[in-house]
């Protein structure tokens, strides 16, 4: 005590962060639905300790980055561990503040007088995701080589500026050692300089503004009123931050840490997945899961609105939501009373988590191993004549089924062929295979007439005997043979 | 006594003005030091854009090693580069001979969004894995999102060998 007493008597610490630490804040918020902010704030901190760890072994450098993950995982001491906490922890980081946005958005909370505090928790997504993304840069592997790619050729879309926007950000004529250690500054340097400084206004408002009080259905939020309100409802009935409201945060967050060295444990490091050699073409590039919902946009959208939704679309959705407590800064703040709020909500957690799925099953990829992988089903070849047999040969030949599924196997890119005769005719057949149209391309130039018959030969026979076989709407043609 | 000390009550006129003139004397300094700081810093960091455009003859090997009426793979060693580039600076590209001294040579890059084409031979199909952009042995658009044509170097057979003018990525803004 003595010791203490001695630190406390030069450091005077108790009389700088007491008054902050004890402040009363409303009884309603020291509740369950309040502590995802200080969560994001813990799994930011668990980030620098394990990022500084890294860091220790970590070289930025493409000619040795390989081989420092590698070492990472297999000899370094617990650098297994360490690398799948931070990946962990930047999964938990993201999908917390999600929850702390989303709350913060139902209470009402990004009301007056906390607009700033909104506008700045704004930065500290983007910046959270810019480390999010950098952070998948620097395992500097297949997926990271090829999606910086992807991110390049996005910003090659801006007209004027987009080659010299490429050439700053990969710091180069091509994606190499330049980006990377480019990409090692933003992501230890930059960004978390930014975060610190912004967690610092953010914090520094919560605490000038005071913690948003349980939104009640019926009491609207005036500029005049509020603060006077706010202030005599804490004065009569509120509680001090720590330790009333703050235990259940400490419970939360410790919860939290234990859950992502629990995944860190159970799952381990993710990556690197493969050399960024950009000669080792057989890969098939995925963006981290925060991304995935983007990347599916790209292979959804009509390709006309690409560059337009891709240049402006994230402009148009950061003013949005910055003017969002401009435009809605007083007024009911419960969400009980605020139907378009929770409907957006639920709109745009189910629109990412349809695209988030989609990007990790990208039925429109082809699969490009399908027509040497994915054999035709014994049940189509059975009882087949020898040039219906030859006709699936060139099915598998002309790798249709890397966009073609059977029996559920191949790919999705094309309509599954169980049952293409009961739905196109023999001559539509021909038309589609020659010609090509919709999203397949024509095969006329590939396929010789005796390919062209065989294969629609053995098109023709799929069908479920239940079906009826497809009918031209037209008369027939006369029979040509 | 000197009265221009910090915090002491100051009497107006001269030694205000003095100190006012030594403020604006300091915001001056700085305000050079900042632009004499500032210029290098930013010329070093944007000095990436100025080295745009930057291309070169490089080699993919011997003319032979391209059947005729075929499409291969072949590699070579990006001419800008740091020696810590690795295998980073070793860029694929696809060369379709069609015959004798005709050539495509195809960038490996998609031209929807930068992801590296896959040539199969029996459909005579690039395909992309990334959001299935697929394109004709020569090149052509096929389906899928991709805005235009795949990326051609330009090519020229100097001493029997085959050779491109590379150096950056191709992009819709400088396709090769």
């Amino acid at each position: 005590m003595r010791v203490a007493d001695w630190f406390e008597e030069r450091l005077q610490l108790k009389r700088l962060l007491g008054p902050s630490m004890t402040h009363p804040v409303p009884r309603s918020s020291a509740s369950w639905w309040y502590v995802f902010g200080s969560a994001t704030l813990i799994i930011f901190v668990l980030q620098i300790a394990t990022g500084i760890c890294l860091a220790l072994v970590y070289v930025p450098s493409t000619a040795d980055v390989y081989a420092s993950l590698q070492h990472l995982n297999y000899e370094q001491t617990l650098g297994w561990f360490l690398r799948a906490v931070h990946f962990w922890g930047s999964n938990f980081m993201v999908a917390m503040m999600s929850l702390h946005m989303i709350q913060v958005f139902l209470f009402g909370a990004f009301k007056y007088p906390r607009e700033l505090t909104w506008v700045v928790g704004l930065f500290l997504l983007l910046c959270t995701l810019g480390m999010a993304f950098t952070g998948q840069i620097l395992r500097w592997d297949q997926d990271a080589y090829w999606g910086l790619g992807i991110g390049v050729a996005m910003m090659a879309r801006a007209p004027l500026i987009g080659s010299s926007l490429v050439h700053l950000v990969t710091g180069g004529p091509i994606i190499g050692a330049e980006t990377l250690s480019r990409f090692f500054a933003l992501h230890v340097f930059v960004i978390p300089g930014l975060l610190l400084a912004l967690v610092g206004v953010h914090l520094l408002m919560v605490l000038k503004l005071g913690i948003n009080e349980w939104p009640m259905p019926g009491r609207l939020v005036a500029r005049d009123t509020y603060r006077e309100r706010y202030e005599e409802e804490v004065a009569r009935a509120g509680v001090p931050f720590f330790p009333v409201a703050a235990q259940k945060d400490i419970v939360f967050g410790g919860v939290v840490i234990l859950a992502i060295l629990l995944c860190a444990v159970l799952f381990g490091p993710y990556g690197p997945n493969g050399p960024a050699d950009p000669t080792l073409i057989r890969t098939v590039p995925r963006p981290d899961f925060y991304f995935l919902s983007l990347f599916a946009l790209f292979a959804l959208l009509p390709p006309y609105t690409e560059t337009f939704l891709i240049l402006v679309g994230p402009v148009v959705a950061i003013a949005l939501l910055i003017a969002l407590p401009f435009l809605a800064g007083t007024g009911e703040k419960s969400f009980r009373r605020r139907p378009v709020a929770v409907v957006s909500v639920i709109a745009i957690v189910l629109i990412l988590g349809v695209l988030t799925y989609l990007g990790a099953k990208s039925p429109w990829s082809p699969v490009m191993d399908a027509w040497s992988g994915a054999p035709v089903p014994v049940a189509y070849v059975k009882g087949r004549t020898p040039l219906e047999l030859q006709g699936a040969l060139v099915l598998q030949n002309k790798q249709c089924r890397n966009c073609h599924s059977l029996g559920g196997e191949g790919g999705e890119r094309g309509p599954a062929l169980d049952g293409i005769a009961s739905r196109m005719t023999r001559d539509l057949l021909i038309r589609q295979v020659l010609q090509g149209g919709g999203n397949m391309p024509a095969y006329g130039n590939n396929l010789s007439p005796a390919e062209v018959t065989a294969l629609v030969a053995f098109l023709d026979t799929l069908r479920s005997p239940r079906d009826a076989a497809a009918r031209s709407p037209v008369p027939p043609h006369p029979p040509t043979r | 006594m000197c009265d221009c000390g910090v915090g002491g009550p100051a009497p107006p006129q001269a030694p205000l003005s003095r100190r006012s003139a030594l403020f604006t004397l300091g915001v001056a300094i700085n305000a050079v030091a900042a632009l004499l700081l500032g210029v290098p810093l930013i010329g070093y960091v944007a000095s990436a854009i100025r080295r745009r455009g930057q291309q070169a003859w490089v080699s993919l090997g011997p003319v032979s090693n391209f059947p005729e009426h075929r499409t291969r793979l072949a590699s070579y060693t990006n001419p800008f580069t740091v020696p810590w580039d690795a295998k980073t600076a070793d860029i694929p590209c696809w060369v379709r001979r069609l015959d004798g001294q005709r050539f495509q040579v195809f960038a490996i890059n998609c031209t929807h969004l930068g992801c590296p084409v896959r040539w199969f031979q029996e459909s005579g199909l690039f395909m992309c894995p990334c959001h299935g952009g697929v394109f004709y042995e020569d090149g052509r658009h096929a389906s899928g999102p991709p805005p235009r044509p795949l990326y051609q170097y330009e090519y020229r057979i100097r001493d029997g060998n085959l050779e491109v003018r590379g150096g950056q990525i191709p992009t819709l803004s400088e396709p090769v």
